[in-house]
C-alpha cells in the first residue's frame, strides 16, 4: 500500500520535472499507458476465463476428434515464428519512434503488419480445414472452447492490425508528435501483450494437446 | 523552439532510456524466445523426452519465456517507473490464478463426485 503511494506520488514528480514544463502541461503519455496496461490486465481476465473454460472441456471431446488427431504442430510452429517476428520488429519500429525516424518506423510497421497478417492468414486456413474436416465448434465441447479461446486471440490480432493500419495513416497525415508517439506505444503494448496470450496458448492448447 | 523540444527529446529519452530497450534487449529477447520456442516444440515433437516429464517440459520453457518476453519486449521490471505495472500485473496473476485453478479444482471435484447413470442404475436393476 505504502510503496504503491510512494509510486504515485514519484510519477507525479516526474510529470514536473518530464513533460509539465516543456510542454505546456501536456500529459507525458505515462497516464494514459498505466490506463492502457489497466485494460491490457483486464483483457488478460478475459483470456483466463477462456483459458479455464477450455480446460475443463479439453477432455469432452463427444466421441468426436481430439486435439492430438487434429493439430499440426509444424504448423503452429510456423504461426508461432511468424507473430515472434512481428513482435521484435514492432520493437525496431519503436525504437525509431523514439529516435525520431519516421520513414524507419513507417517501414517497420509496414514489416510487422505482414507478419501478423501472415498469422492471421495461416490461422484462418487452419480453422477453415478444421470446419472442412467435419471439427466445427459444434462438434463437441472442446472443439467449441478451442475456437472460442483461439478465435478470440485472433480477433484481438485482427483488431491489432486494424489499428496497426490506422497508425500508418495518422503518421502519414500528423506525423511524429505527442499523440501518435503516446497512440502507438499503446499499440505497441497491446501487440506485445498478443505474443504474450500466444505463449499461452501454444503451450497448454497446441502441446499439451498433443501429449 | 525545435531545437528547446530536440535537447528536452533526448534528455527525456536517455532519463527514459531504460524503459525503452534498445536494439539490443530486443535481439537478446528474440533469440531466447526463438531458442525456448524450439525448445517447447521439440520436447512433444521429437520423441526423445519421456512422457511424464512432457507436461512439466513445456510449461517450465513456456513460463520462462513469458518472463523473457515480458522483460524485453514489455520492459517490466522493478524500476520505480514500472513499480505499478508490476504491482497491477501480479495482481491479476493472482485473480487469473484463482480463476483457473479453482475451475479446475470445482469441477474435477464435481466430476468424480458425480453419479454416473450407469452405477446409479445397477443397484435398481
Amino acid at each position: 500500500m505504502s510503496s504503491a503511494a510512494v509510486s504515485v506520488s514519484h510519477g507525479a514528480l516526474d510529470d514536473v520535472h518530464g513533460g509539465g514544463v516543456d510542454h505546456h502541461h501536456h500529459d507525458d503519455g505515462s497516464k494514459t499507458l498505466l490506463g492502457f496496461w489497466i485494460y491490457l490486465m483486464s483483457d488478460c481476465l478475459i483470456f483466463s476465463g477462456l483459458f479455464a473454460t477450455f480446460a475443463v472441456l479439453c477432455n469432452s471431446t463427444a466421441g468426436g476428434p481430439t486435439g492430438k488427431e487434429l493439430f499440426e504442430l509444424p504448423y503452429v510452429l510456423g504461426e508461432t515464428m511468424l507473430l515472434l517476428i512481428s513482435s521484435v520488429t514492432f520493437g525496431m519500429a519503436m525504437l525509431n519512434m523514439h529516435a525520431g525516424h519516421k520513414g524507419k518506423l513507417l517501414a517497420w510497421l509496414a514489416a510487422t503488419f505482414v507478419f501478423g497478417a501472415g498469422f492471421i492468414g495461416m490461422e484462418v486456413y487452419e480453422f477453415a480445414k478444421l470446419v472442412h474436416e467435419g471439427a466445427g465448434p459444434s462438434t463437441s465441447a472442446f472443439l467449441s472452447s478451442y475456437f472460442t479461446l483461439v478465435g478470440t486471440h485472433g480477433l484481438h490480432v485482427t483488431c491489432g492490425l486494424i489499428w496497426l493500419v490506422v497508425m500508418m495513416d495518422q503518421m502519414r497525415r500528423f506525423g511524429l508528435n505527442d499523440d501518435t508517439r503516446r497512440r502507438l506505444s499503446c499499440l505497441s503494448l497491446f501487440w506485445h501483450f498478443l505474443d504474450i496470450v500466444w505463449i499461452c496458448v501454444f503451450t497448454f492448447v497446441y502441446l499439451r494437446g498433443a501429449i | 523552439m525545435s531545437g528547446a523540444h530536440d535537447s528536452h527529446d533526448a534528455a527525456h529519452h536517455d532519463a527514459a532510456h531504460a524503459d525503452h530497450g534498445s536494439t539490443k534487449s530486443y535481439l537478446i529477447g528474440f533469440a531466447l524466445s526463438v531458442v525456448l520456442t524450439l525448445a517447447s516444440f521439440g520436447v512433444v515433437m521429437s520423441g526423445l523426452v519421456p512422457h511424464d516429464l512432457m507436461m512439466p517440459g513445456i510449461i517450465v520453457f513456456g513460463v520462462a519465456q513469458l518472463v523473457v518476453q515480458l522483460v524485453c519486449f514489455l520492459h517490466m521490471g522493478t524500476s520505480p517507473s514500472q513499480r505499478s505495472n508490476l504491482a497491477i500485473m501480479l495482481f491479476t496473476l493472482l485473480i487469473l490464478a484463482i480463476v483457473v485453478v479453482g475451475s479446475l479444482w470445482v469441477l474435477h471435484n464435481m466430476n468424480v463426485n458425480m453419479m454416473h447413470p450407469t452405477s446409479h442404475m445397477m443397484p435398481v436393476e
